[in-house]
């Protein structure tokens, strides 16, 4: 058999260490962000106060240290975030300087379109897609970059760095462009626009090891804390406010729980935990067999429910 | 509010009892893996999604409620391992994978990305996508079917893509009874067409991703194969190419944080720069000093391929997107015109003298194809002449753009020899390009004099000439070369110094005129050969007065010939 296979070449003796993957994934995500900041004219930060959110915003500061960030920061706001969420989000921005551009699809808001009384394909597509596609628009932004990983999902793994948006803000999967090395083709016309997605190639434990080395602060609610919950779908939901409907027979109660992802509190899950600090948590993610979007309930409206919406502008 | 945004480092580490785990140990174990790109390739139906989908099954990188959710559409049956990776709606309608896909699992030693690419010619793009970052290539080969005209191509692309490792898997052993001679046929019918396609290593392995076999775990079904795939990933090299080439940092930006200050960020593309080293920027040949290399979390002594970093140079030299930062002495290629292997992606063809852009690092230029030198046809693996190419043909063309471009050859170098090309009227990415050769014939520069070389003799006295002088750059040498340029001036010669930039001395040797070049023994190979392609006479010499004899001699005779 092995005169099928020529020998490996002998591994080089460096002087250095080799880059970690942490190193390796950093330095692709910054270069990512410099060529969205230098092939569109107006590109935007998509930022949603989670974990994930949290890390590009780190990466786009070393990106473009010592200058300020080029770009403003856009909350697509629901108005069902958790309050820590919103607490947090406005101290980033007082502690940072970066300009926020919060937009919310007041239409939607006024309708009184919520995430109890409607479907949650109706409540997303009004308040977060319709919300997007609306502030993308209005501030004519024709890039949009997001820490959306190819890791989380499906649909997700196949696309792009660089990922091409035709005037009504819709993905083609079909017809995408292809990209290779990492020269990115970030050219649009008037009205078309280019999703930008620099950590595609993290997973959500290089995420969680990563703020860990570089002490990135993150909202609270990803650690164990007695929070007031309800069971539902197999899966704990919290009271984070009045607002909470309750159906017959359910009380809120005290439970150690964190949150994987954080969305709307009411359809974002908790999962029991005892994780208080990074290290515990990352630890407990180790033994832990269930995917992180395992807690959001609006994947699973349906088979290919991601791409639906990716399809029509959802981040 | 402090104490809502910052993590408490006060608890970290975890004082939790029987688990103490700090975040240094955490780090060290998971953090600090090697990185490894895997691309899956081969024809339609040879088992690719199956294959990725028993790795992350076996390596522990599916989730609970991943694998519940395809055991749920298995149906009750052996889990479908493909139902892993397809993930798109028309993909599972069809049963195909149409695009690229990436997924992520862990060995002991690596972080792997793999890509999942689609097997069918139409969407062989997006497997060239899968392919161009990969250090390593699986490549199935279906035991039953045997080599196919697409998994001709497929090696074809790896190899052009320069991917040093390849496995090859012939898959569905278990359709053939785990037949050794068949595995000894096929795995020597793919090495005699991987032979002279580049490869570093190429190692076949039979396996059966449905049955598992000598994927991850070894198999008594066919006891004389000796490795598993897995196996063989984990012990590859760690890929250090861009580390040991020549330094390259290509301008993504210059940044102005303040009035005095200016930095350009970028990647090092390849190599090692270091505060303090000369650097000089291409295409403008101009020199500066690395004064510092700034990041967020502080300055750096040293940067090293392929870390993004900023740079702060001594001097304000003009400086733009695109250019490219070297060492003196091992600098990158600049021409206008360059030899290339193209992948055509775009359904519309190939169109000779279509105005197209280059984007070749973060350069972007107009340029148009001039000519095709061949086709690669994949049947015969013949290069045939071709007037166009098409959706995913492969060919050798020339191309010519109306600004220089800074590049590497790309065997040379991955990150700086490989471009797209995009067309202007669509934006469409309609081609991959990988750059073979500068070319320095007639032409290259975009215009066409109609003043030949005699008419420029006969007004100057003598030809156009470069002179390769010894010394290097040397105080004294540049003293002593300085004394030669003046003694011919003085005899009637028309002399320029050109100091290290050959392209400079090319340029002015075509006008007429004796560039003096200081090149050192160490980079003299490469100058001849630049200088034998551009068909520019030259002539070497002492970094010395006395040489002016033998440098008229030659610029004389260049009149008489």
């Amino acid at each position: 058999m092995a005169e099928l296979s020529a020998s490996h070449a002998s591994q080089t003796p460096g002087a250095h260490p080799h880059h970690s993957h942490l190193d390796l994934l950093e330095a692709e995500a910054i270069a990512i962000l410099r060529e969205t900041a230098a092939e569109l004219s107006n590109p935007v930060l998509m930022y949603s106060i989670g974990k994930d959110s949290q890390v590009l915003l780190h990466l786009a500061r070393k990106a473009f240290y010592p200058a300020p960030l080029p770009f403003p920061l856009l909350h697509v706001d629901t108005g069902w975030k958790f309050r820590e969420m919103y607490q947090f989000r406005d101290a980033v921005v007082a502690e940072l300087g970066v300009r926020l551009i919060v937009h919310r699809n007041q239409r939607a808001l006024d309708e009184g379109i919520n995430p109890f009384d409607y479907s949650s394909q109706v409540y997303t597509h009004a308040t977060k897609t319709q919300a997007l596609l609306e502030a993308l628009k209005l501030h004519g932004f024709d890039a949009a970059l997001g820490g959306a990983r190819r890791d989380e999902e499906r649909s997700r793994a196949k696309e792009r760095v660089f990922s091409f948006r035709d005037a009504q803000g819709q993905w083609d999967p079909r017809r995408q462009r292809p990209e290779l090395w990492d020269v990115y083709n970030g050219r649009v016309r008037a009205g078309e626009s280019i999703r930008v997605f620099p950590m595609s190639n993290w997973t959500e434990l290089d995420v969680w090891l990563y703020i860990l080395r570089e002490r990135i602060p993150v909202v609270p609610l990803y650690f164990a804390a007695s929070r007031p919950v309800v069971a539902r779908s197999g899966t704990w939901i919290m009271a984070d406010d009045e607002r909470m409907r309750l159906r017959p027979g359910e009380a809120p109660e005290p439970r150690r729980v964190r949150f994987r992802t954080l969305g709307c509190y009411p359809l974002s899950g908790a999962i029991e935990s005892e994780a208080t600090t990074v290290s515990e948590l990352i630890t407990e993610m180790l033994t832990s067999r269930r995917s992180e979007r395992a807690g959001r309930l609006i994947d699973f409206d349906e088979d290919g429910s991601m791409e639906s919406k990716k399809r029509e502008g959802y981040f | 509010m402090v104490a809502i945004i910052s993590q408490d480092p006060a608890r970290e580490p975890a004082p939790v009892p029987g688990a103490a785990v700090t975040p240094a140990a955490l780090l060290v174990t998971h953090g600090e893996r090697e990185l490894l790109r895997l691309v899956v390739v081969g024809s339609v139906d040879d088992g690719k999604s199956t294959l990725i989908g028993r790795l992350l099954y076996e390596c522990d990188s599916l989730l609970d409620d991943q694998v519940a959710a395809v055991e749920r559409a298995s149906r009750g049956g052996a889990i479908d391992f493909s139902l892993f990776t397809d993930g798109l709606l028309a993909e599972r309608e069809q049963g195909i994978t149409i695009d690229v896909a990436y997924r992520y699992f862990t060995t002991g030693r690596r972080k792997v990305i793999v890509a999942d690419t689609p097997g069918h010619v139409q969407y062989t793009r997006n497997m060239a996508t899968g392919a161009s970052t990969a250090d390593a290539a699986v490549i199935l080969v279906d035991a039953r079917q045997g080599v196919l005209q697409q998994t001709r191509r497929h090696a074809h692309i790896a190899g052009l893509l320069g991917i040093p490792y390849l496995a090859v898997a012939i898959n569905k052993m278990d359709l053939v009874d785990y037949d050794r001679a068949t595995f000894e046929r096929l795995s020597a019918e793919v090495l005699t067409l991987t032979s002279r396609l580049g490869f570093a290593e190429v190692r076949c392995f039979p396996v059966s991703a449905t049955q598992g076999d000598w994927i991850t775990k070894p198999s008594e079904r066919a006891p004389w194969h000796d490795q598993t795939l897995l196996a063989w990933l984990e012990a590859l090299p760690h890929q250090r190419r861009q580390e040991l080439a020549p330094f390259r940092f290509a301008v993504q930006q210059v940044l102005r944080p303040n009035i005095d200050e200016r930095l350009l960020t970028g990647r090092v593309a390849s190599g090692t720069v270091r505060k303090g080293d000369r650097v000089v920027l291409s295409p403008s040949g101009r020199t500066a000093t690395v004064a510092r290399i700034a990041t967020l979390t502080g300055d750096l002594a040293e940067a090293r391929a392929p870390l993004s970093v900023a740079l702060g140079l001594d001097v304000d030299v003009d400086v733009s997107r695109g250019d490219v930062l070297a060492h003196a002495g091992a600098l990158p290629e600049v021409s206008g015109a360059v030899d290339a292997s193209l992948v055509w992606l775009n359904e519309a063809p190939l169109a000779v003298g279509h105005r197209y852009l280059i984007k070749c690092g973060p350069r972007t230029v107009p340029a148009y194809i001039e000519r095709i030198h061949h086709r690669l046809d994949l049947e015969s693996l013949r290069e045939v002449s071709a007037q166009s190419l098409e959706a995913n043909d492969i060919g050798e063309v020339r191309i010519s753009a109306t600004r220089s471009l800074v590049f590497d050859r790309y065997r040379d170098n991955r990150a700086t020899g490989a471009f797209v090309v995009i067309d202007p009227e669509t934006n469409a990415t309609v081609a991959a390009g990988m750059i073979r050769e500068p070319y320095l014939g007639e032409g290259s520069h975009h215009f066409y004099s109609r003043v030949g070389a005699e008419a420029r003799a006969k007004r100057l006295g003598h030809h156009g000439l470069v002179v390769l002088l010894d010394g290097g750059l040397a105080a004294d040498a540049a003293d002593r070369i300085a004394g030669l340029e003046h003694e011919l001036f003085r005899r009637g010669v028309v002399a320029a110094q050109v100091g290290l930039d050959l392209e400079a001395a090319v340029a002015l040797a075509k006008a007429g005129v004796v560039a003096l070049a200081a090149v050192a023994a160490t980079g003299r190979e490469r100058a001849r050969e630049l200088l034998r392609a551009a068909r520019i006479p030259w002539t070497e010499a002492e970094a010395a007065e006395d040489s002016v004899d033998v440098v008229l001699l030659a610029a004389r005779q260049g009149v008489a010939s």
